[in-house]
């Protein structure tokens, strides 16, 4: 390809970009904006008198809102992790004797819509008496990631050599160590991989938020967003403020982990 | 589309001393050593099999608790006549499928089921077209590609409900920015998220620009994978773009197309976060998915209906599941050839 072309699809990408992207902007752009400016026909397509109110409003209401979610997170990663990498080492390296549909019954798992598990998770909960505990949403939120986080760890776990594990079992490691001390630290991108995405499937869900955790005092950010949608109509750049706020794990996660995100999307989709 | 999660046990092979990160780069045109092949020979006597077995016990459990458990719970509630008092209590009455029959025979289940079908196809046509172009596009290198390719998962990553406010704001009849670039232009304004003729259209818009950035990187990771000399060999034999895609690139893409459309499919049947806050199904019920209906019906109204909210949200897994086999037959084919 010449050096023109090369540049005018360089120009063009980064055209086609900034219009994919513009929805970003623009929450952006609103967060900014003062409250008299809001409903002005046309808008301001800058920020030419940025405001920092709506993120004030954030600290002062949402703080709580984000911890929450903070915590739901981390619960959601550790929780998956215990239950999928055992799982997946079992899968990808023992095999044991009928094993082989674990993982065709994970694949249809995914399937599964959000409102049907919503709906069995709270009458369970209900009678239970965990509605509107944070640790409850922990245990929901989790079903979003543990069959992505088997598949992704046992195709990983796969490509380990087997001499590897032979090589251990001959210095007279036990299952156990031979996980602790070879299979988990190789595996270290994967892992990475699948905690990324099953914290940031827990910080957006919004569907067992809203069925499970609507009364209770700790409450996730994505229903404090829904929350002041309903509350105050009129203060867009709180609202917008809390969404540019609610989408910082994700930035951070594209910024510091791309390559795993890309995995991540790929992963398995895509047919050798 | 939601979140997307795929299969992976039999899609990837990656050596894991290379990493994750080369699955995306690097093209992968050999074919890995057959998974059964490598597991024969493996097994081990009676102790190292339930040895095995307790490393799966964890999943086993989880899988049985989490998951067989609540879609048991829906059932029992589909097929019992629920109210609030007996939710908390669990004495209902069994009424096998009436609750079904008040389904389909509801005035609203025509409806719900075309929006459905709306929603949902109309969607994926724009999503896979869309990210289709983007992934031939981006396949020619060229300066910043890579970095450019990486800002297009914005969307993906955000969580939904902030892409739902978003695209609420901008929407906007008065003050949105879509309505403003309209007025610009001499064009009429539109009520998207008020008026019914517009609804569906404004929550496909925004479903849509969800959905292109796993469509890109699927497709884009196919592109990757068909031989480059063939693009060559069309070239020297004559064939202009159009025709080298039409007749060569677009007919070695398609089992990859398939599996984007059918997870497409599975994952844009499930929405609910993005209509849910842009118009929760309505004006009235003009956006009303059979999603939508189904968590009206159980959580939308202080007079909850738990029963007909079960029966609609079975219907919707016995649709997803009949696409998913879809998608698992067309996978082990493709294993297969």
């Amino acid at each position: 390809m010449s050096r023109r072309r090369n540049g005018v699809r360089t120009a063009a990408g980064v055209v086609l970009t900034a219009m994919m992207l513009f929805p970003v902007y623009w929450m952006v752009n609103v967060s900014l904006t003062r409250a008299p400016d809001m409903r002005r026909d046309p808008p301001y397509l800058v920020p030419l008198h940025p405001t920092f109110s709506g993120y004030e409003a954030v600290l002062h209401d949402q703080l709580p809102y984000l911890g929450t979610s903070l915590a739901i997170g981390l619960g959601t990663v550790a929780l998956t992790l215990a239950v999928a990498a055992p799982a997946a080492y079992a899968l990808a390296l023992l095999r044991p004797r009928g094993s082989a549909p674990v993982g065709f019954v994970l694949i249809i798992a995914q399937m599964i819509p959000g409102i049907t598990m919503a709906m069995g998770f709270y009458a369970i909960f209900v009678s239970a008496g965990i509605v509107n505990t944070w640790w409850g949403l922990v245990i929901a939120d989790s079903t979003l990631a543990v069959p992505f986080a088997v598949l992704i760890l046992t195709a990983f776990m796969s490509g380990i050599p087997r001499e590897l594990l032979a090589a251990a079992t001959v210095d007279g490691a036990g299952p156990w160590r031979t996980f602790g001390s070879i299979v988990l630290p190789i595996s270290r991108n994967a892992v990475v991989t699948v905690s990324l995405f099953a914290f940031l499937w827990a910080w957006s869900d919004f569907i067992f938020a809203s069925t499970l955790d609507s009364g209770g005092t700790r409450r996730p950010i994505t229903l404090g967003i829904y929350k002041y949608i309903g509350n105050n109509n009129q203060e867009w750049n709180s609202i917008m403020a809390t969404a540019v706020v609610a989408s910082l794990p994700a930035a951070v996660l594209l910024v510091v982990a791309q390559r795993y995100v890309a995995a991540g999307v790929t992963a398995g989709a895509v047919k050798d | 589309m939601s979140r997307t999660r795929t299969d992976a046990t039999s899609g990837m092979r990656t050596d894991a001393t290379s990493g994750m990160s080369t699955v995306w780069h690097r093209s992968r045109l050999s074919r890995p050593v057959p998974h059964r092949a490598r597991k024969s020979g493996r097994r081990g006597g009676l102790p190292e099999q339930v040895s095995g077995w307790v490393w799966l016990l964890p999943v086993v459990g989880y899988l049985l608790a989490f998951y067989a458990y609540p879609l048991y719970r829906n059932v029992e509630l589909s097929l019992k006549d629920y109210t609030v008092r007996s939710f908390v209590t669990g004495d209902a009455p069994f009424i096998g499928l009436d609750n079904f029959r008040d389904v389909v025979a509801d005035p609203l289940f025509g409806p719900a089921l075309w929006h459905t079908a709306i929603f949902t196809l109309v969607s994926i046509a724009f999503q896979y077209t869309i990210g289709l172009a983007l992934a031939v596009f981006f396949h020619r290198n060229f300066r910043l590609s890579a970095v450019l390719r990486a800002l297009f998962l914005v969307p993906w990553l955000l969580p939904l409900v902030v892409s739902a406010s978003t695209w609420s704001w901008m929407l906007n009849s008065d003050s949105g920015i879509v309505n403003a670039c309209l007025e610009a232009l001499g064009l009429p304004q539109v009520n998207w998220l008020t008026s019914p003729t517009w609804s569906l259209v404004a929550v496909i818009v925004a479903n849509v620009w969800i959905g292109i950035p796993f469509n890109l990187v699927i497709l884009y990771g196919g592109l990757q994978n068909i031989p480059q000399d063939l693009d060559e060999a069309a070239a020297l034999d004559g064939a202009g773009g159009w025709t080298t895609f039409r007749h060569v690139t677009f007919p070695l893409l398609r089992p990859v197309s398939a599996v984007t459309i059918l997870l497409g499919l599975v994952y844009t049947l499930k929405v609910f976060d993005v209509i849910w806050v842009m118009t929760r199904g309505g004006p009235g019920t003009s956006s009303t998915t059979l999603t939508i209906w189904s968590y009206r019906q159980s959580f939308g109204s202080l007079l909850p209906r738990f029963g007909p909210g079960a029966a609609i949200s079975n219907i919707l897994i016995v649709v997803a599941f009949a696409v998913g086999l879809g998608y698992v037959v067309v996978q082990r084919r493709q294993d297969a050839a």
